[in-house]
């Protein structure tokens, strides 16, 4: 479903500040697949993200999504293919417009948009059956102001509007590390229920480990632009937090000095 | 007193359509669009000159129409094809426009008072007092709702996502470069038509008569905004209409004060609208006050006696 091959993209080329954010990377999903990222800051894992929605254009390399080459599609033009969740809730809703016609702006991504009104009677009834999927009662809010909603419910909002019309590729960008404890928990569930129930082939950025070894089929681990671990089906199944940390101490602490030995 | 304050309100109706444009892309595009005061007096360049040289007036100001929305769509390529900075690409397309008026003029003035024009056909056809401000006032409305509808539909709904949260409305797949210049045009071809209006009510067409007319836009928004509010689109763009209306009654008024003249009347509507800016604030902060002091008194009271 997705196929990236030699993905190169440099920052600040030819100055003292350069940094290779993405260096030969090579990643392929099936339809289905669900595959968790982590990696330190810096990593390269938003810049990964931003190279297939098409915000940023690679160096080098290729970007096949549904068998189409993307590489150099404009953002709004791949978008037809890619729902998104964005880690601040603020960033996936327009707050001065309705939750309906926030619905209706998302139904519009993979159809030509019109001079009809992006609000009938019969999507309203569509809208709202499917907001019943999130059980917060949004479903009775319908005419109420995005900007209103509390930051747990815009992104669950954000989460509906990104995956109810089928995208090929779900991105989700660290989309629960602004929430509470409590509210990360309930959109991780709803995630992990929508993805079930759509089949979507999705790809995951978070920071804390223990949501990546829970979602998910596959698990890649990225550090200095390079994906320096991979666990497969069967693989992730046995994953812990603590062998996790081991992979990356022995991968990185392989080449050189550890902090340990250069103390000692 | 009464004909001014008729005049006031006759002419607040027409110069409503300029504010609608205002409206469009100063709060739904979030865009401040200088355009306006080059692309004001264009729709009076092109409906004068047209009419001067024989066409119908009412396909004139069609025209007028027209040749605002390729002004606002230029405004929109400079700074989404061009990459330039909102503010300076409609002060450059505003200069631009200046020259060109004057080209489509052939002169910085154009008289109709010798001309047939909208306002006179209308005039022979409804003999009455009323009749212009009724015909505009229709004419007004049905702008105002045309636009509320067009808000309301699938393209006007991710054109107004586009002034809220631009990122959002590209990940759902829309064009937010062409939706600009879209929003753009529409909002300039309203400025423009208004302006053709204008030119003919007043019986002439001037290239300086574009001068401040954004501020006008916007005081009228931000007058209709602190009277009307703005919860839903159909509630602000009536609001947009009445303070284009009472911009010019409190202009009126404020004329009629002996030590003032015309010429005072930018500064006056600088005036206005920085009151109306601030205004809303400072009664905020006075009810905030008010708000402190009656949770205190309720403290103390359940206390005994203040804090200290």
């Amino acid at each position: 479903m997705l196929e990236m091959t030699q993905i190169f993209k440099v920052f600040y080329e030819g100055t003292p500040d350069e940094k290779i954010a993405l260096n030969k990377v090579d990643l392929s999903m099936r339809p289905g697949d669900f595959v968790t990222v982590i990696g330190s800051n810096g990593a390269g894992k938003s810049t990964l993200m931003n190279v297939i929605s098409g915000k940023l254009v690679p160096d080098v390399g290729t970007v096949m999504i549904d068998g189409g080459n993307m590489t150099s599609l404009p953002e709004h033009k791949r978008a037809v293919k890619i729902g998104r969740v964005f880690q601040d809730p603020m960033a996936g809703t327009a707050p001065t417009m309705t939750i309906e016609e926030n619905l209706a702006i998302a139904y519009n991504r993979t159809k030509k948009r019109s001079l009809g009104f992006g609000v009938t009677k019969k999507r309203r009834d569509f809208y709202r059956e499917k907001l019943e999927m999130l059980h917060l009662g949004l479903e009775d809010r319908l005419q109420a102001k995005v900007g209103l909603l509390s930051g747990g419910e815009r992104q669950a909002l954000s989460l509906l509007m990104a995956t109810f019309t089928d995208p090929k590729i779900l991105l989700l960008d660290e989309h629960t590390a602004a929430l509470d404890p409590a509210r990360a928990e309930l959109i991780t569930n709803l995630t992990k229920e929508i993805v079930r129930k759509l089949g979507l082939t999705t790809l995951m950025v978070t920071h804390n480990m223990q949501q990546a070894l829970d979602l998910g089929n596959r698990l890649i681990m990225m550090d200095k632009g390079q994906i320096i671990f991979e666990a497969d089906e069967q693989e992730k199944q046995e994953l812990t937090i603590e062998k996790l940390l081991a992979e990356f101490q022995k991968i990185k602490g392989g080449g050189g000095l550890s902090d340990r030995s250069l103390l000692s | 007193m009464m004909t001014a304050m008729f005049g006031a309100v006759e002419s607040g109706v027409i110069y409503a359509i300029m504010a609608l444009g205002v409206y469009l892309s100063f709060r739904v595009l979030d865009f401040p669009d200088l355009t306006v005061d080059g692309s004001f007096v264009t729709g009076g360049a092109v409906a004068s000159i047209m009419i001067v040289n024989g066409y119908d007036p009412f396909i004139a100001t069609i025209f007028a129409l027209f040749a605002g929305f390729l002004a606002g769509c230029m405004t929109g390529l400079l700074h989404t094809k061009g990459g330039i900075n909102p503010l300076l690409s409609g002060i450059l397309m505003m200069i631009a426009l200046y020259s060109i008026n004057l080209r489509i003029m052939g002169k910085p003035n154009v008289p109709l008072l010798a001309e047939e024009t909208v306002i006179t056909k209308i005039e022979s056809w409804f003999a009455s007092d009323w009749s212009i401000f009724l015909f505009m006032l229709i004419v007004t409305l049905m702008i105002k709702v045309l636009s509320d509808l067009f808000l309301k539909t699938e393209v006007g709904l991710s054109l107004r996502a586009v002034g809220d949260n631009e990122g959002m409305v590209r990940s759902f797949s829309a064009n937010t470069g062409w939706m600009k210049v879209l929003g753009l045009g529409l909002s300039n071809a309203l400025v423009a038509f208004s302006g053709a209006l204008v030119a003919q009510y007043n019986g002439f067409s001037d290239v300086g008569m574009g001068i401040g007319m954004i501020v006008i836009g916007l005081a009228s928004v931000i007058i209709g905004e602190a009277v009307i509010g703005n919860s839903s689109i159909a509630r602000a763009t009536l609001a947009v209409v009445i303070g284009a209306v009472l911009y010019r009654i409190i202009v009126t008024l404020a004329l009629r004060i002996e030590f003032l003249d015309t010429g005072d009347m930018k500064l006056i509507t600088a005036i206005i609208v920085i009151i109306a800016l601030i205004m809303p604030k400072v009664l905020d902060k006075q009810k905030a006050a008010a708000r402190k002091k009656k949770r205190l008194v309720q403290l103390n009271g359940e206390g005994g006696g203040p804090v200290a």
